[in-house]
């Protein structure tokens, strides 16, 4: 079948069989086969489970951005209840930044989830296919024995040789991906870290670099909306004298 | 003939799917060499569909070479460049 794929596996797997038919106890190189294979699915548990924990760190971070904006929804309150409307706007402000940063925080969680998931159950295919191979080793090793070492098994020898490179391949690919969603979920945790939310609770800081500026852009309809409803809501909030001195006294 | 698909299984196909097998393979590396992504996934469906259709899984006691092994099912497009290529299948 010439042109036909096989290519990466039949490489490895002519290597496979190179191996066993030269092993003077096949049975030793099918059972250090699944040995390694054992080994390697471990590798692809622990990083299920490093993803697993980037996820949590992200869902407690979550949680907390949600502290935050009820929070800074009362800081306003209060702001506008002592006629500091500038105040309650800044902190406004603030609640629609980390409104945004909570969205796309439980969108990344989200994905890291459906991402787990198939890692998960890719892992577990992966056990059945290792149980079935070892299964299939005991059978190769038992006629092995049984012909007294001077028949060749080759046929066999070769469908397990085969039968174990892909295994291996399959691994190793999943091994690749889980890699690939720990180095993710890890970069978006820095990402998270090092991001401007833990300032965002902090009413009075006033640093306005273009990112804020530009978000204020984008965000000032929808602060103008709340500022208005909360002023509603406080019945008259605001604009008397007293209210606007005792507000800079404690500030 | 037996087909396998990385990572799932192995199958048993009539012989006369060879050559049709064979021709999808081919575009299939053509589109790739090309960097046509959309049209090497319809290729790589239609190659998975033969083999769903045609095919009968092979016992899982059954030890036996494949003729074909395929790529895995969920292949990127980035892993299809060094699978699927003009001399990819390389002598023993």
């Amino acid at each position: 079948m010439p042109g036909l794929g096989g290519r990466m596996s039949t490489v490895i797997k002519a290597k496979i069989s190179r191996m066993l038919d030269r092993a003077e106890d096949p049975g030793e190189t099918l059972d250090y086969g699944y040995q390694k294979q054992v080994e390697l699915l471990q590798n692809v548990k622990k990083g299920i489970a490093d993803v697993v924990t980037s996820k949590k760190r992200l869902q407690m971070q979550s949680s907390k951005l949600e502290q935050n904006i009820v929070k800074l929804d009362t800081q306003a309150r209060q702001a506008l209840s002592q006629g500091r409307e500038d105040l309650a706007r800044l902190a406004l402000e603030r609640k629609t930044l980390a409104q945004t940063e909570l969205q796309s925080l439980d969108s990344q969680v989200k994905e890291l989830e459906g991402q787990q998931e198939a890692l998960t159950a890719n892992e577990q295919k992966l056990r059945q296919k290792i149980e079935q191979f070892r299964t299939k080793k005991e059978v190769i090793k038992a006629q092995y024995s049984a012909a007294e070492a001077q028949v060749r098994i080759s046929e066999a020898a070769n469908g397990v040789g085969e039968q174990m490179a892909d295994l291996g391949l399959a691994i190793q690919r999943a091994e690749d991906k889980t890699e690939t969603m720990r180095a993710r979920a890890s970069a978006v945790e820095e990402l998270e870290k090092a991001g401007t939310f833990e300032d965002l609770s902090q009413l009075g800081g006033g640093q306005d670099d273009i990112d804020r500026q530009l978000s204020e852009l984008t965000s000032g309809a929808q602060v103008d909306d709340e500022l208005s409803k909360m002023k509603a809501e406080l019945g008259s909030g605001g604009g008397d004298a007293p209210a606007l001195e005792q507000g800079e006294e404690k500030a | 003939m037996i087909v396998r698909i990385s990572g799932d299984g192995q199958f048993r196909l009539p012989d006369e799917d060879a050559d049709r097998l064979n021709e999808l393979d081919n575009r299939a590396v053509a589109a790739v060499e090309q960097g046509d992504e959309t049209g090497f996934r319809e290729l790589w469906s239609q190659m998975l569909e033969l083999v769903a259709n045609d095919g009968n899984a092979l016992d899982d006691e059954e030890l036996t070479d494949s003729d074909v092994i395929l790529p895995p099912r969920d292949i990127t497009f980035a892993e299809a460049k060094g699978e699927f290529t003009g001399d990819g299948l390389i002598p023993d």
